[in-house]
C-alpha cells in the first residue's frame, strides 16, 4: 500500500509544531497563505503569522530585519517568486547579513501542471546554489520534508527547501534525515542513479524496470544539493564508473549540476541528466508533464541502459 | 536648545571634516551624499538615538539601518566619534581586510545589517519595527533613504506594508539633495510630487530643511509623537554641502576629493568651524 502526502501540508504541519517548541518562530507569506499551507501556523499563532500581500521583495528584505532581531523566520511563496523575483534581496539582505531565514517555497518545478511555464520554477535551485551562506534542500516526500524544516529550524544560518504543489508517495525504508548527508535506498553495480525531490520515487521505480533488463542499479537520495556530500557522491563514482543525476530543474545548476561539479575534480566518470533541457514547462496534467519532459521512471531507465550499454 | 543644537553643529562640522579626509584616503566612495546626510546622522547618534556604543548589540537599543549604503562614510565617522571604534579606523575605509566596507557590511560594530543596493533598507527597518511590535518593546527604528532611491519599486512595497501595519515606532527619512549620479532627479526620473505620494500610501510626512539641526530636531520630535502610523521626514538637502565645490555637482556622487581638493575642502570647513566659535 503506498502513501502520499502533500509536503506542503508536511510543512504546515511541521511549523505548527515548531511554533509551539519556540516563541521567537515569525511565519511570513505573500498572499500564498492557503497554497503554501502557512494557514495552518497563522491560524494557530496569528501574533507571529503577517502576510506581505503579492510583494515578495518586501516580504524579503523584512524577514532579514525581522531575523537581525533574533527572530527565526520562515518566509513562503512559490518557488518561481521566492527566488527570481525576490533575487536581489535574498542575496544581499538575507544571505550577506548570514541572516536566519528559512525560505520554504511550494510549487516547485515542472508538476506544477496547469498553471503553465510563468509559475513552473525550474531553475530555482540554481539561482540560490551560488549565494554563498544558503543552504538547500529537495526533499522527496512529507516525512523528509518535516525533517528538514526541523533541520532548517536547527541550524543558523539561511535555508531554501524547495517542495512541490502535487502530493508526493512516502519513500519506504529512508534512512535518518542528516543536513548535508546524502543516502543510498537500494544497491547495485552496474550504475547509480542520483536523485532528489520526486524524482526519488521515479528513480526507484526506474530500479525495478531495470533489474527486469538484468541491469542492477543503485539509488541515491541526495536531498541536501547544498552542501552537497563530496564524500557519497566519490563513493558512488568510485563503485559504479556510470551516474544518472536526477531533478525536476533545468540540469542548469542543480543537482546534476553540483554532482558534476564533485566528479570533474574528485573522480570523473560518466554522468548524465535527467531534468529539464534548456526549456520552459507548459500547461498539461502533471503526469503528461513529466512524460513529456522525460522525467519517469521509463525515461531515467533508458538513461541507465543506455549508458551501461556504452563503452566507456 | 541652543547648547544643544551648538553641539550638534559642531559635531556635524566634525563628521564632514573626516568625510573628506577618509574619501580623499582611500581615493574612491561618494562625498556627495554623505555630505548632504550630515546633519540628519548628526542629530541621530548624538541626540536621537538610544544607543550604546560600549554596547552595540545593547537589546533595548534603537535600530538604524542605513537604506542608502553608499553614504557610509557619514555613519562611520558618527561611529567613530560616538566611540564604537577608534577614528583612526577611518583612515582604512575601502581598503582589503578593512572594518569599514566600501557599502555597510554587519562585521562593522554599530552596523545592524548591511546595505548598498539600493531599495531593500525600508523593508529591512519594517521587518526591524515588526519585530519590536512583536515583542511590545518600546525602542524604535529610523531608515535612512536617498531621493534616487525612491526610484526603486520595492521602496513603494514597504511604504504600503508599513503604513498597513501601523508602524509608528518607525521613522523614515528622505536625504532630498535632489541629485543621482546621472544628474538631476527631476530629469532622470523625477519624483515630484514626492510629499503626496508618501501621503497617499498613508504615511506622517513632515518636511524640514535638513541641513538645520532645530528643524531636525523638531521634525524627529513630531515623528515620535506620531501615533498609528510610520512617519518620514523629507529632509532637503544640498548635495556635497559644506564644501563650495562639491555643492550641487553630480560629479561628487561618487567621485572621491584629490589631495588638492582635500586641502581646499578642509579649509572651507575649518573656515566654518572658527566662524562657529570652535577651534581644534
Amino acid at each position: 500500500m503506498s502513501q502520499a502526502q502533500y509536503t506542503r501540508d508536511a510543512y504546515g504541519n511541521a511549523l505548527v509544531e515548531l511554533g509551539g517548541r519556540d516563541a521567537s518562530i515569525v511565519v511570513l507569506d505573500a498572499d500564498l497563505s492557503g497554497s503554501t499551507r502557512t494557514s495552518f501556523f497563522r491560524d494557530k499563532f496569528p501574533g507571529r503569522f503577517v502576510n506581505f500581500g503579492v510583494a515578495e521583495q518586501n516580504m524579503m528584505a523584512s524577514a532579514a530585519g525581522l531575523a537581525s532581531c533574533g527572530k527565526i523566520v520562515f518566509a513562503s511563496t512559490f518557488a518561481m517568486f521566492a527566488t527570481a523575483r525576490a533575487l536581489d534581496q535574498v542575496r544581499n539582505s538575507i544571505c550577506y547579513n548570514n541572516l536566519n531565514v528559512k525560505i520554504v517555497a511550494t510549487h516547485g518545478g515542472i508538476t506544477v501542471g496547469e498553471d503553465g511555464a510563468s509559475h513552473q520554477a525550474l531553475e530555482d535551485v540554481n539561482f540560490f546554489r551560488a549565494i554563498p551562506n544558503m543552504k538547500i534542500i529537495v526533499p522527496c516526500d512529507g516525512p523528509e520534508t518535516r525533517s528538514a524544516v526541523i533541520a532548517a529550524y536547527e541550524t543558523p544560518g539561511p535555508f531554501y527547501i524547495r517542495l512541490g504543489r502535487a502530493k508526493a508517495e512516502t519513500i519506504k525504508n529512508k534512512s535518518e534525515f542528516i543536513l548535508g548527508k546524502g543516502y543510498i535506498l537500494g544497491k547495485g553495480k552496474d550504475v547509480a542513479i542520483i536523485a532528489c525531490g520526486i524524482t526519488v520515487g521515479e528513480a526507484i521505480g526506474a530500479r525495478v524496470l531495470l533489474e527486469k533488463e538484468g541491469i542492477s542499479a543503485t539509488v541515491a537520495n541526495f536531498h541536501t544539493i547544498k552542501p552537497i556530500d563530496q564524500d557519497l557522491v566519490v563513493d558512488i563514482a568510485r563503485n559504479h564508473k556510470k551516474i544518472v543525476v536526477c531533478e525536476e530543474h533545468q540540469i542548469t545548476g542543480g543537482l546534476f549540476s553540483a554532482v558534476s561539479e564533485v566528479l570533474v575534480r574528485k573522480y570523473p566518470v560518466r554522468v548524465e541528466p535527467v531534468g529539464i533541457e534548456d526549456r520552459f514547462g507548459q500547461s498539461g496534467k502533471p503526469q503528461e508533464l513529466l512524460d513529456f519532459y522525460g522525467l519517469t521512471s521509463r525515461s531515467i531507465a533508458e538513461k541507465a541502459k543506455k549508458l551501461v550499454r556504452q563503452q566507456s | 536648545m541652543k547648547n544643544r543644537v551648538k553641539a550638534l553643529k559642531n559635531k556635524a562640522n566634525s563628521i564632514r571634516k573626516l568625510i573628506i579626509k577618509m574619501l580623499a584616503e582611500a581615493k574612491s566612495g561618494h562625498p556627495g551624499g554623505s555630505l548632504s546626510s550630515t546633519e540628519i546622522i548628526t542629530c541621530l547618534y548624538f541626540d536621537v538615538l538610544r544607543h550604546d556604543p560600549k554596547n552595540p548589540t545593547w537589546q533595548e537599543r534603537d535600530r538604524f539601518h542605513l537604506s542608502k549604503g553608499h553614504c557610509c562614510p557619514a555613519v562611520y565617522a558618527a561611529l567613530a566619534l560616538s566611540g564604537y571604534f577608534s577614528t583612526k579606523e577611518l583612515m582604512n575605509l575601502r581598503k582589503f581586510g578593512s572594518l569599514l566596507q566600501g557599502h555597510p557590511d554587519s562585521r562593522t560594530p554599530g552596523i545592524e545589517v548591511a546595505s548598498g543596493s539600493l531599495g531593500q533598507g525600508l523593508s529591512v527597518s519594517l521587518g526591524m519595527a515588526l519585530a519590536a511590535k512583536m515583542d511590545k518593546k518600546d525602542w524604535r527604528v529610523y531608515c535612512l533613504m536617498g531621493d534616487g532611491e525612491n526610484q526603486e519599486g520595492n521602496i513603494w512595497e514597504a511604504a504600503m506594508a508599513c503604513a498597513h501595519f501601523k508602524l509608528d515606532n518607525l521613522c523614515a527619512v528622505i536625504d532630498y539633495n535632489c541629485f543621482q549620479i546621472d544628474g538631476r532627479t527631476e530629469e532622470i526620473m523625477n519624483l515630484e510630487p514626492l510629499a503626496n505620494k508618501w501621503e497617499s500610501f498613508g504615511w506622517h510626512v513632515i518636511q524640514c530643511d535638513g541641513h538645520n539641526i532645530e528643524e531636525l530636531l523638531l521634525a524627529f520630535e513630531e515623528a515620535r509623537a506620531t501615533r498609528l502610523k510610520p512617519a518620514v521626514i523629507i529632509a532637503h538637502t544640498v548635495k556635497g554641502k559644506g564644501v563650495s565645490f562639491m555643492e550641487h555637482v553630480a560629479d561628487f556622487h561618487g567621485r572621491a576629493p584629490t589631495e588638492k581638493e582635500q586641502a581646499v575642502a578642509l579649509r572651507e570647513l575649518e573656515e566654518v568651524e572658527r566662524e562657529e566659535g570652535k577651534l581644534d
